[in-house]
């Protein structure tokens, strides 16, 4: 008899929330353990972050941790996070998000927090597809793939999301998949303690919608296209583009330091007030 | 008593501190009520510039000017655009280096407008050697002429409202303006 | 002791925010607002304060929700065409009773219209601008002094009600300049801070409807979501109970206090044929066209068009034969006063559009035209 192994991070989850709403070989419970791997590397302290995320599945995340979450509109998780981090600098903010909320409704915020290097880390669940609303084409959709949009295959060209936030100013980004476990800890990690935009895309698999759709009814199957797909970068550097198509290419995008937005605000503070902006002022009597 | 105070030209000429500073004189420091408002339009620099100002003893309630008591135009466009609406019996106030009176004599005779002449502009390049405080000659100008702000109130407006370090060169471009009109 | 300012009515507002306690604003460049902005950027960081000139008013929104939860009392200044991108947000903070305030120095509308000339096109939009049910809480002032005093107002009554307040000027207040005085002591809200339990629940369904709102980083976990919730906050969507107790809740208890928040002036309502209800600019229009005026009008001045003090308004109206609602736009509150006192008297609209104020001549012709005493 095989004993039941409690998962080391329940302690973690909210467990009067559970179960949770994903789908059966759904990725984001690998990306939850992956994420909460890297956080007890980096060394966070839990109870000092602070989850927001926008609408789509990959942001019903942070609703099953049990820390300090903000569930917000669909594409703006970028603006309020803009926000909680500048009015409390001392917050680690985390970012869930996924191809439709960063990229195509909250593209514009993607690409000025990017450029602002506000110390926020991003986790950019990228299926590839809308699944809450049932399997509509995505701004990362491959040319040619399916869904309930593109009936006769997608159409246009698909958004590459760590080269863009690296091209938009981050200091760090990257991209895995659901295959490189190891790999995405790694860099979860790495944009936990980077002082700056941290963008950290994760190429996972959708099979009940995106499968369904693409020939790819299992989630092995799925996972197993994934892999054969998957190219480093640094072997990517050396191929053409014509073979690069339709693959999915892993690595760093950007790993640099630089300015960041909410030191920047508090050094301007500290020229002219003498002080750190203040922290939990609303519930000062006098100020 | 309720007077309406518009004051023209061209943008760049500081047109609208000029008014600002009637608006504060009177308001802070002449124990009088005060409103001033402005155009804001797209144009750029060097495009038209209006100013106005009620003064009253007591509440201003309506805020804009609908037939200015006093008009001080310093650009000859200005003087042509809004010397209609002057009052009859009102004020003209102008800067011969930059405008004509000669083009709006009809409405002056007609109108039995009160014309002073104020060489703002020289006075500010020839006595302070500082074109840009011809705003400044007139605020003292209109001081005097009108007496609708006192002296003292001025001098203590333009301190507060001028850049820090050119306090002295605006008094000085201020008493030039006052004795102007003398 | 107190200090005196010529100042414009923008001006006015930021120091008001400063007043009142807010340290942080994300906005947006938008005539004829930009003036607050720009206060604000050179003033904020001189307090302990964070300015951010967000990419657009759908974010700027967004920032000032996440900045109060946060921990800082957070607002934004737009126009009409920013108060338009905003609505989606504005509506989640009231789902999620994020107390913020917006400041709408509204122009010349629709579209893009005139950004530099006088409106008040944007009053229905403060009302119903986003989508569902809620109780919007809005002032309007009509002078420098009230720009000043309404936002301190508007941040107090955010936080007591932990709800999002507008402040809907426009262009003539929030460009004009004249005197204010601010008092050395202002009274504030501060936010409270709920007692440290394990079943704490931020959404509480408690009796006067306002639970003490934590931050985030007090240690409480809680979740803030714009979908249908429980009381600790957790998404419950397809239970039509959750979802007619939380939106009851937020709105009775906006409701169930407007005794307390709505605000009006009256002046020589009793016994006059004639009554002017207006508010913001065209206000000083009205009282202009009264001291000129040598019939007996009264005049109620709306400080809050909401939540609308519609029984206030209907008591004070109840004797005059003709209602004169004088405003810029073709007819908003109109509606509303028509609403509250149709069946006593006539109801009357001077909607001025082009972005002038109207005049006090205007006024009295439209006066003369319903005769009266």
């Amino acid at each position: 008899m095989t004993e039941h192994k409690q998962n080391r991070f329940l302690p973690y989850l909210r467990e009067d929330r559970l179960p949770h709403i994903f789908c059966p070989g759904c990725g984001n419970g690998a990306i939850i353990n992956a994420f909460l791997a890297a956080m007890e590397k980096a060394e966070m302290d839990f109870d000092n972050i602070a989850m927001v995320s926008g609408i789509g599945c990959s942001s019903r995340i942070p609703g099953y941790l049990k820390c300090d979450s903000l569930h917000t509109t669909h594409g703006r998780a970028l603006s309020f996070a803009t926000g909680l981090k500048t009015a409390n600098k001392d917050l680690d903010v985390v970012v869930f998000t996924g191809d439709g909320d960063a990229a195509s409704i909250g593209g514009n915020h993607l690409i000025h927090a990017a450029r602002r290097n506000i110390n926020l880390t991003v986790i950019c669940i990228n299926n590839n597809i809308y699944g809450m609303t049932g399997g509509q084409i995505s701004p990362t959709s491959p040319k040619g793939s399916f869904g309930t949009t593109a009936p006769y295959g997608n159409q246009d060209t698909p958004f590459h999301l760590a080269e863009l936030v690296a091209a938009a100013g981050a200091s760090y980004s990257a991209r895995w998949t659901t295959v490189q476990i190891e790999n995405l800890v790694l860099s979860i990690k790495e944009g936990l303690k980077n002082p700056g935009f941290s963008f950290i895309e994760v190429a996972t698999q959708c099979p009940t919608y995106f499968g369904r759709k693409n020939k790819l009814k299992t989630p092995t199957a799925m996972v197993a296209v994934m892999k054969a797909n998957t190219v480093f970068k640094s072997a990517a550097e050396r191929m053409k583009p014509k073979e690069l198509e339709g693959k999915i290419v892993v690595g760093e995008f950007a790993n640099t330091q630089k300015d960041e937005f909410t030191e920047n605000i508090d050094k301007i503070s500290v020229e002219k007030s003498g002080k750190r902006t203040l922290i939990n002022s609303a519930y000062e009597a006098e100020l | 008593m309720r007077t309406e105070i518009r004051i023209c030209g061209f943008g760049g000429q500081g047109i609208i501190l000029a008014g600002i500073i009637l608006g504060k004189s009177a308001s802070l420091f002449d124990d009088k009520e005060a409103v001033q408002t402005q155009s804001y339009g797209p144009e750029a620099r060097g495009g038209a510039s209006k100013c106005e100002v009620v003064i009253s003893d007591s509440t201003v309630d309506y805020p804009k000017v609908q037939s200015p008591d006093i008009l001080v135009a310093m650009s000859n466009e200005a003087l042509m655009k809004y010397i209609v609406d002057l009052k009859d019996g009102g004020t003209l106030i102008v800067d011969p280096g930059t405008t004509d009176v000669e083009d709006v004599k009809e409405f002056i005779e007609e109108h039995n407008i009160e014309v002073y002449e104020a060489p703002a502009t020289k006075t500010a390049t020839d006595e302070i050697g500082l074109k840009i405080v011809a705003n400044i000659v007139m605020v003292g100008a209109i001081t005097k002429i009108t007496k609708v702000i006192s002296k003292e109130a001025a001098i203590k407006a333009i301190e507060v409202s001028v850049p820090k370090g050119t306090e002295e060169k605006n008094i000085a471009a201020f008493e030039a303006g006052y004795a102007l009109a003398d | 002791m107190s200090e005196e300012f010529f100042i414009q009515g923008n001006e006015a507002c930021a120091k008001g925010a400063i007043a009142a306690g807010c340290r942080f604003f994300a906005g947006y460049p938008i005539t004829p607002s930009t003036e607050i902005a720009e206060t604000l950027a050179r003033e904020l960081p001189k307090v302990g304060g964070s300015f951010v000139q967000m990419e657009d008013e759908i974010a700027s929104a967004g920032a000032i929700i996440g900045g109060s939860w946060g921990g800082a009392k957070s607002m934004t200044a737009t126009s009409g065409p920013g108060i338009s991108l905003m609505q989606e947000n504005i509506g989640y903070a009231f789902m999620s009773e994020t107390p913020i305030v917006i400041v709408d120095v509204q122009r010349g509308s629709p579209s893009t219209a005139q950004p530099t000339m006088a409106a008040q096109g944007d009053m229905m939009q403060a009302r119903w601008g986003s989508h569902g049910d809620y109780e919007p809480i809005a002032l309007s002032p009509s002078s420098v002094q009230e720009f000043f005093d309404f936002t301190v107002k508007a941040f107090n009554l955010a936080e007591e009600y932990r709800v999002p307040v507008f402040v809907m000027a426009d262009e003539v207040i929030g460009h004009m300049r004249e005197k204010i005085v601010v008092d050395e002591n202002i009274e504030i809200v501060p936010r409270k801070r709920p007692e440290k339990s394990d079943d704490f629940l931020p959404f509480e369904n408690i009796e006067n409807g306002t639970t003490p709102m934590p931050a985030f980083g007090d240690g409480f976990n809680i979740h803030v979501t714009g979908l249908t919730h429980d009381e600790r906050g957790y998404p419950d969507t397809n239970n039509p109970e959750t979802h007619d107790k939380l939106i009851q809740r937020i709105c009775d208890k906006v409701l169930n206090n407007k005794d307390k928040i709505c605000s009006l002036k009256a002046e020589n309502c009793e016994g006059a044929d004639i009554i002017i209800v207006s508010y913001g600019a065209p206000v000083r229009s009205v009282v202009e066209a009264m001291k000129r005026s040598d019939k007996k009008v009264g005049f109620i001045k709306i400080d809050t068009p909401w939540p609308f003090p519609d029984e206030k308004i209907a008591e004070l109206t109840k004797d005059a034969k003709d209602i004169l609602v004088v405003e810029m736009n073709l007819g908003q509150m109109y509606y509303e006063v028509d609403r509250a006192c149709k069946r006593n008297s006539n109801v009357h609209l001077m909607g001025v559009i082009g972005g002038l104020l109207p005049t006090p001549d205007e006024i009295l012709e439209q006066v003369d035209r319903l005769g009266g005493n």
